[in-house]
């Protein structure tokens, strides 16, 4: 039987070790690189950002902004107010998200029906998913938080906070509804086929072996999101709720001063940040877990 | 009588005809091995049996009994015949015990308790006992194809298909895939397979089925299809991968 090189070469006893050096040439070279690298990163952002620190005030007008924006005095007086004022903005996310991911769900197994007496259902689903996704979230607001306490609804049932709140849920239920169907059919259809060929009916096939697969794969896109839900709960100021945006603009008009906008942006900052890094994060772990 | 039965069974995607007329009879603990050029239909034919693709035509028997007619429930019979296919076979989200637990307790209604005794021992005779905690992602392909033969198998079923269980494995695992094959075949259980491992087809076949165009041009016990086939392509194919 002829030999091939490669057989050949594999069949020799191994080489005896060279002593080992600490590190390889490649290692040490890789490691210059990243040195480097490094250091030409720090140098251009630390030019970048003399020349915005020394160019800016420069500008004609940044007398008045730093006056109106960045006043430390107005800032560490409303910051607490507006702190209070974000707690509304953390309570309204905290009962619409789990509504959300609820309806979400459903409206997504609603599309997945294939009995055709179940068909209306179907049909739900895909009318919902289309009609909230095409409007412009406050349009949505608008038309139900003062459209619906418009028909003259008794004491508690009149409050904005309810319809704004289900406006917020319809909206992101047909956006979390559409990520999830994706995660459904992003699911191998031999797993479909290996659940029915071992006599699984179809509700035990999505419920043990799709969805908790197609659940795991959407988290990342879901959590982006809930992360637009939290800013988006900024926009129910316009229908009334006195949350923290709508309290910036109170201490705007009081003070008449910008600086309470600049403290919200921070706030809103200091909770997104960190959580669309920890998305991303999860995205690329999964991207590669793929690979 | 034949367990399974297939009676001129014909099956197309759109134009194309991939199964022309199929007759096949499958006995009582026997094993019949389908063998032909990739996309002869061998992946198809298992499915059909299976009832996973329906059949455009022709009739399939068990145990005398159409199971083929339209409209009809298939979840009883897929009880009856287990299927492991090439490739991504388990579920990646439950551990090997898991996936071998869920169809007897979804489907026939057994409690983890009573299922832990007889998992157990399938996880034991197939050399997997230190693995039932595992995930898929942390067993060898070997291995996982090991398990989705046990899960099969946790159903009870009366006839076994095997579509390629072991082409996608790495050469080295494939021995002790094939051993849980010849396992089964000494406990005398019915299986169709369709296989690309020749030597293991004329070792262990009771019959070999050699599918082409669409029909099966020849079979017959291993000795005769592989000493001695009677038809030009059965010989030309043959040469091919032997
Ligand atoms: N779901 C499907 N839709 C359309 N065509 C299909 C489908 N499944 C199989 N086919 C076609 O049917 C033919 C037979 O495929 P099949 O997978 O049964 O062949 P095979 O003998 O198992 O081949 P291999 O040895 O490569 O596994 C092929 O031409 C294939 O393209
Ligand atoms: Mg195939």
């Amino acid at each position: 039987m002829p030999v091939t090189k490669a057989e050949a070469a594999a069949a020799e006893p191994p080489q005896a070790p060279h002593p080992a050096p600490s590190r390889t040439r490649r290692q040490l070279y890789e490691a210059r690189q990243r040195r480097r690298s490094l250091g030409i990163a720090a140098l251009s952002t630390g030019a970048v950002i003399l020349f915005l620190v020394v160019l800016i005030p420069m500008a004609p007008g940044w007398g008045a902004v730093k006056r109106s924006f960045f006043d430390g005095e107005v800032f560490a007086q409303t910051f607490p107010g507006l702190l209070q004022a974000f707690l509304l903005d953390v309570a309204i996310f905290a009962w619409c998200a789990p509504a959300i991911a609820l309806l979400g769900l459903a409206i997504a197994l609603c599309r997945d029906v294939r009995a055709p007496a179940l068909y209306p259902l179907r049909l739900f689903g895909i009318v919902f998913t289309d009609i909230f996704r095409g409007l412009p979230v406050i349009l949505v607001i608008y038309l139900i938080g003062f459209g619906v306490p418009g028909l003259g609804l008794p004491r508690p049932w009149n409050s904005p906070y309810i319809w704004g709140s289900l406006a917020l849920m319809l909206v992101y239920s047909a956006y979390v509804a559409e990520v999830i169907r994706s995660g459904i059919e992003g699911v191998h259809a031999s797993q479909r086929a290996a659940a029915a060929s071992l006599g699984l009916s179809d509700a035990d096939t999505m419920r043990f072996v799709v969805l908790p697969q197609a659940l795991r794969r959407v988290v990342p896109a879901n959590m982006n999101l809930f992360i637009a839900l939290q800013k988006d709960v900024a926009l129910l100021s316009f229908i009334g709720p006195v949350e923290i945006f709508r309290q910036a603009g109170v201490y705007k008009s009081l003070l008449a001063n910008f600086t309470p906008y600049v403290g919200a942006a921070l706030i809103f900052l200091a909770i997104t940040i960190p959580a669309t890094r920890y998305a991303d994060y999860l995205m690329t772990r999964q991207a590669r877990a793929r690979t | 009588m034949a367990r399974l039965e297939l009676k001129r069974v014909t099956k197309a995607f759109g134009d194309n005809v991939v199964l022309d007329g199929i007759d096949l009879d499958v006995g009582e603990g026997e094993m019949v091995c389908l063998i032909g050029a990739s996309g002869s239909g061998k992946s198809t034919l298992l499915r059909c049996i299976n009832l996973l693709e329906p059949i455009d035509d022709g009739a399939i028997l068990l145990d005398g009994d159409d199971i083929s007619e339209p409209g009809r429930d298939p979840r009883p019979v897929r009880e009856r015949i287990g299927i492991v296919f090439q490739a991504y076979n388990l579920f990646p989200h439950m551990t090997a015990a898991e996936n071998v637990m869920l169809a007897p307790r979804r489907v026939k209604g057994l409690d983890r308790e009573a299922l832990e005794g007889p998992v157990t021992a399938l996880f034991e005779r197939f050399g997997l006992s230190d693995r039932m905690g595992h995930y898929p992602d942390q067993l060898s392909g070997g291995q996982q194809q090991r398990v989705a033969i046990v899960r099969a198998l946790a159903m009870e079923p009366e006839i076994m298909l095997f579509d390629e269980i072991t082409s996608a494995l790495d050469p080295e695992l494939v021995g002790e895939v094939l051993d849980v094959l010849r396992d089964l075949r000494g406990q005398g259980m019915t299986m169709v397979l369709a296989t690309h491992e020749m030597g293991f087809a004329r070792e262990l076949a009771s019959k070999v089925c050699f599918l082409h165009g669409g029909r099966i041009l020849e079979q017959g016990p291993p000795r005769e299809i592989f000493a001695a086939p009677a038809h030009e392509r059965t010989r030309a194919f043959l040469r091919r991968v032997l």
